[in-house]
C-alpha cells in the first residue's frame, strides 16, 4: 500500500493510495462545487450541471459517453453533495486509462441547449420522485430550518420551480466558476499505475484553465426549533431531528462516530433497545455528518403516526441520560468493534477506498490510512465522548415532522 | 492446485461450500434455510419472517441482548430476510472472527428461546414494517407485480398480512419452526480468508448433530389477473411490468439473461437510453431477471409523473416487444464486458461471493466457479441469444401501476 500525490500545472491535483493485492482500479474527479456553493436564482445547479455532464462533451456524444464506459465495463456514476460533485468509476485495472479519459471528458461538457431543455425533464421526474417517498422533502426542509441562512442550509436538488426557470447561460457560468482545475482532485485506490494515471490527467486535464474560486467559510450556527408539515397521504410519521456536531476538521469527530454508534445505530444502540426491538419504531437512528467548517447529528424516526410524540420523547429521554450520564466502558468497546470491522469491510473494495481517501483529501488536505483511522477511533476515550456530549448538546434540535399528524408538541 | 470453491455435505444433508479468497481479511457467510414465505400457511401470510425474527431474540445460552451484543463484540454486520423460497442468514466479519460468529449461528438456527414476552414486540414490527411499505411506491409497485407474475404461493411477499401477523401464536412459531429448520435441505456458503479443514471440522461440530426432517409440500400454484392498478395519491405513477423467462439452472440461461442486460444495465442500454435519455420521461428505469427454482421472469420498472406515465408505459412496452427482433454485436460486445468485469470484482468482496455460491448450490446443486462463469458468457452469442428471442419473444405481459389514475394497456396483452 502506498501513498502517491502530484499536482499539475494548473492547479489539479491528482492523488492515490495504490494496492497491488487488489483487482480493480476505483476513480473519481471529485470537484468542489454543491449546493453551498449555489445562490438562490441557481438552486440546483451544481446536480443538474452533474447530469448535464454525461449529456456528453465538444468531442462525445452523451451516446458516445455511455457507449464507451460500458465497452469497458466499467461501474460508473456520479453524485453531487452539499460540498461535492463526483465522478466516479470502478474498473479492471487494463482500462485505467480509458477510464481517466472518459471520466476526464464528463468535466468539460459541451453544455448543449437542446440537452439541457431534455434533462430539466428527468431533474424534475428526480424531485417529484423523492417528493413522492420518505422523508418526502423533510430532509431538506429540517436542513433549511436548521441553517437558517447559511449556505449548509440549501437544497441539492433545488426546486421544480427553480430547475424550469433555470437559464442554461447561469448553468455555463456556475460551470466556469467552479469547474477551475483549482477545485479539482483526481482520487484513485486500489490497483493504480500512478504514473500513467499523471500522465492521463495531464493528457486531459492540462489545459484547463484556472480561474480564481473561493468558497466563503462563514460558522453555522444551529437554529432550534419545531416544525409540523401535515401529509394526508402518508401512512406513517416521519420526525428528523437537528443538531450541532463536530466538523470535518473536528478532532472530536471520532468521539462523534462512537456516540451516534452507542445511541443510535440501526441495532443493538440504546435507540434500538428502547424503540426499535419492541415494535414502538419502525426505525430510529442516529448519525454524524461531517461538513467543512460545521457539523451534524442528525436523528431520523419513523413510526405510527399515533405513537411517535412519545417516541420523540423516549428519544429525549436517552439522549438527556447520556448527557447527564455519559456512556459505559463496555458500550465504549463494543462501538469501536463494530465500527472497527465496518471499516475494514468497508475498505476491501477499492471503490469503498476510493471515496474515503477523496473526502479526506477534500476536506482536511491529508491522507489518512485505513490505520490511521483505526487508531483514531481506538484511541477515543468515555472523557472524550463526555467531551462530545457536552460541547454538542443532543438536547439542543431543530425538529421536524412529516406525516397524517396535524400538529406535533413536545 | 488449490481447488477454487469446495464442498461437503454432512450426513443429514446439510451443505458447507467455500471459496477461499486469501487476499482479503475478510469472511462471510450465508445460510440459505428452505423457510421462505411460499410455505406460510394459507392464514398465516408472513410467518417466516416472524419465526425468522423471532429466532435472533435469544438462543442457547444468550438472551436477545446478550446474542446482540456478543455478534457486535465479533465485528459481524449481519442481515437476515426471507424471500418466497427461503430464510437467509448472513454475516461478514474479520476472518478471525468467523467460527466463533456460526457458533453463535448454531444457536439461533438449533436452539433459539421463542421466549413467550417476545412475541407482541415482533409483531409490532413486522406490523410497522408493512405499514412503512405504504410510503414505498416503487417498493409497493414491484412486490405488486412479483405477486401478479408468480401468482401463490410463489409470488407472496415475506411482509405477510396484517389480519395474519396479529393472529400469529406461539405454537405457530414453534410448529413452523419444527419443520422448517432443518439441516436437509440447508445451505451454508463462505467466502473470505478461510481455512477450509478447519472450516469443515468446526461445522460439522456445530451442526452435525440437527436433525433432518421431511418437508411439507409446497401450496398448490394459483395464477393472478394479469392487470392491476392501485389508486394512490402520488406526483408519479409507478409502472412495473413482468413477463416470463427461464430459470437460472435452465440451459439457456445466459441467453435470457443477456437479453436484459442489453435492456437495461450499464447507461448504454437501451430502456435508460430510449425511456430516459431521448426522451426524458423517468429518473429511474429498469428491467431486472428473477429468479425461482423452476421458473424465471423479466421484472421492469419505471416512474414518471402522471402525465408522461401512458407515455412512458408505451415506450417501455414498445422497447420490450422490439427485444425479439435480436441484439447487435456491438451490445453483447458491452454486456460481456459488463459481467466480466463484474466476476472479477466479486472477488473482492467476501459477501457477494458467498451468497453466490450458496445461491447457485440452490439452484444447481453444485457451485459454478468464476472461471467457469466467464466461458459461459464468453460463448455467449448474437445467434444463441437471438434464437433464444425469436422462440422465447417478450410478450403477454403483466402490468402493475400505482398512481392518480389507471393507464391504458394495449390490447391483447392481457
Amino acid at each position: 500500500m502506498e501513498f502517491r500525490e502530484h499536482k499539475l500545472a494548473n492547479g489539479l491535483t491528482i492523488i492515490a493510495e495504490c494496492n497491488p493485492d487488489v483487482h480493480s482500479a476505483a476513480l473519481g474527479f471529485f470537484v468542489q462545487a454543491g449546493a453551498r456553493d449555489e445562490w438562490d436564482e441557481v438552486s440546483g445547479v451544481s446536480h443538474f450541471l452533474e447530469h448535464m455532464a454525461f449529456k456528453g462533451s465538444p468531442t462525445r456524444t452523451s451516446e458516445d459517453l455511455n457507449r464507451e464506459f460500458d465497452e469497458i465495463g466499467a461501474n460508473y456514476n456520479a453524485f453531487t453533495s452539499e460540498e461535492h460533485t463526483v465522478y466516479y468509476g470502478s474498473v479492471l485495472p487494463e482500462y485505467q486509462s480509458r477510464a481517466t479519459l472518459l471520466l476526464g471528458d464528463l468535466l468539460r461538457p459541451a453544455l448543449r441547449n437542446e440537452d439541457f431543455d431534455t434533462e430539466k425533464l428527468v431533474i424534475v421526474e428526480e424531485i417529484r420522485m423523492y417528493e413522492d417517498q420518505p422523508p418526502f422533502g423533510a430532509d431538506d426542509k429540517v436542513k433549511a430550518a436548521f441553517f437558517g441562512k447559511h449556505p449548509l442550509g440549501r437544497s441539492v436538488l433545488g426546486t421544480i420551480a427553480s430547475i424550469q426557470n433555470l437559464p442554461v447561460g447561469a448553468m455555463r457560468d456556475y460551470f466556469e466558476r467552479r469547474y477551475s482545475p483549482t477545485n479539482i482532485t483526481l482520487a484513485a485506490a486500489g490497483r493504480i499505475d500512478f504514473d500513467a494515471l499523471v500522465r492521463d490527467a495531464d493528457q486531459i486535464a492540462g489545459a484547463w484553465r484556472p480561474v480564481p474560486s473561493e468558497r466563503r467559510l462563514s460558522p453555522a450556527e444551529g437554529h432550534t426549533g419545531r416544525h409540523c408539515l401535515h401529509k394526508a397521504s402518508a401512512t406513517m410519521e416521519y420526525v428528523l431531528q437537528l443538531g450541532v456536531g463536530p466538523s470535518a476538521t473536528d478532532e472530536r469527530r471520532f468521539a462523534a462516530k462512537v456516540l451516534s454508534t452507542v445511541l443510535g445505530d440501526d441495532s443493538g444502540s440504546r435507540l434500538y433497545w428502547e424503540m426499535v426491538d419492541n415494535g414502538l419504531a419502525e426505525q430510529v437512528s442516529l448519525h454524524h455528518y461531517e461538513y467543512q467548517g460545521a457539523g451534524l447529528f442528525m436523528t431520523y424516526m419513523t413510526s405510527e403516526p399515533d405513537l411517535a410524540q412519545e417516541n420523540l420523547e423516549r428519544v429525549a429521554k436517552i439522549f438527556a441520560d447520556a448527557e447527564a450520564k455519559g456512556i459505559t466502558t463496555e458500550e465504549l468497546a463494543q462501538a469501536k468493534s463494530k465500527i472497527n470491522s465496518r471499516v475494514v469491510l468497508g475498505s476491501e473494495r477499492p471503490r469503498g477506498r476510493l471515496f474515503t481517501v477523496g473526502s479526506n483529501w477534500m476536506h482536511r488536505n491529508v491522507y489518512r490510512s485505513v490505520d490511521d483511522d483505526l487508531r483514531a477511533l481506538d484511541a477515543v476515550t468515555l472523557d472524550d465522548v463526555r467531551e462530545v456530549l457536552h460541547a454538542f448538546p443532543l438536547s439542543r434540535v431543530a425538529v421536524m415532522a412529516i406525516g397524517p399528524l396535524e400538529e406535533f408538541n413536545a | 492446485m488449490k481447488e477454487p470453491i469446495v464442498s461437503h455435505i454432512f450426513e443429514n444433508g446439510l451443505a458447507l461450500l467455500a471459496e477461499p479468497l486469501d487476499s482479503l481479511a475478510s469472511a462471510a457467510f450465508s445460510v440459505l434455510l428452505p423457510a421462505g414465505a411460499a410455505g406460510d400457511p394459507a392464514d398465516r401470510s408472513g410467518l417466516a419472517s416472524f419465526v425468522c425474527e423471532m429466532t435472533v431474540r435469544g438462543c442457547g445460552s444468550r438472551d436477545s441482548r446478550q446474542l446482540v451484543r456478543d455478534l457486535e463484540n465479533l465485528g459481524v454486520e449481519r442481515g437476515e430476510g426471507v424471500s418466497a423460497s427461503h430464510a437467509s442468514y448472513s454475516g461478514a466479519t474479520l476472518a478471525k472472527n468467523l467460527i466463533p460468529a456460526l457458533e453463535i449461528y448454531a444457536d439461533i438456527l438449533q436452539r433459539p428461546h421463542f421466549p413467550e414476552q417476545e412475541l407482541e414486540p415482533v409483531r409490532q414490527v413486522l406490523l410497522q414494517e408493512l405499514r412503512a411499505i405504504d410510503d414505498e411506491p416503487s417498493q409497493k409497485a414491484m412486490l405488486e407485480l412479483r405477486r401478479h407474475v408468480y401468482g401463490e404461493p410463489w409470488g407472496r411477499p415475506s411482509c405477510g398480512d396484517a389480519d395474519h401477523l396479529e393472529a400469529v401464536t406461539q405454537e405457530d412459531v414453534r410448529s413452523w419452526f419444527d419443520t422448517r429448520y432443518r439441516p436437509n435441505g440447508t445451505i451454508i456458503g463462505v467466502a473470505g480468508r478461510v481455512d477450509w479443514p478447519r472450516l469443515k471440522d468446526a461445522v460439522g461440530r456445530l451442526f452435525g448433530q440437527w436433525q433432518p426432517a421431511k418437508y411439507p409440500a409446497p401450496a398448490s400454484d394459483r395464477p393472478l389477473a394479469r392487470l392491476r392498478h392501485i389508486d394512490q395519491e402520488s406526483n408519479q405513477t409507478q409502472v412495473a411490468i413482468g413477463y416470463e423467462s427461464v430459470p437460472y439452472r435452465h440451459p439457456d440461461y445466459f441467453q435470457a439473461s443477456g437479453a436484459v442486460g442489453v435492456l437495461s444495465g450499464g447507461m448504454s442500454a437501451r430502456l435508460f437510453s430510449e425511456v430516459r435519455e431521448k426522451r426524458g420521461l423517468c429518473y429511474s428505469v429498469y428491467a431486472s431477471y428473477h429468479t425461482l427454482k423452476d421458473r424465471g421472469s423479466v421484472l421492469c420498472y419505471a416512474g414518471a409523473s402522471a402525465d408522461r406515465a401512458q407515455e412512458t408505459l408505451d415506450v417501455t412496452l414498445g422497447e420490450l416487444t422490439r427485444l425479439a427482433e435480436g441484439i447487435r454485436p456491438e451490445e453483447l460486445a458491452r454486456l460481456k464486458a459488463r459481467v466480466k468485469s463484474n466476476l472479477i470484482m466479486q472477488q473482492e468482496s467476501s459477501s457477494a461471493r458467498s451468497s453466490a455460491i450458496a445461491r447457485d448450490w440452490h439452484h444447481l446443486g453444485r457451485a459454478r466457479t468464476r472461471d467457469e462463469m466467464s466461458s459461459l458468457v464468453d460463448a455467449l452469442s448474437c445467434e444463441s441469444i437471438n434464437h433464444y428471442l425469436a422462440e422465447h419473444p417478450p410478450r403477454d405481459f403483466t402490468i402493475v401501476t400505482l398512481g392518480p389514475q389507471a393507464l391504458e394497456t394495449p390490447v391483447g396483452i392481457s
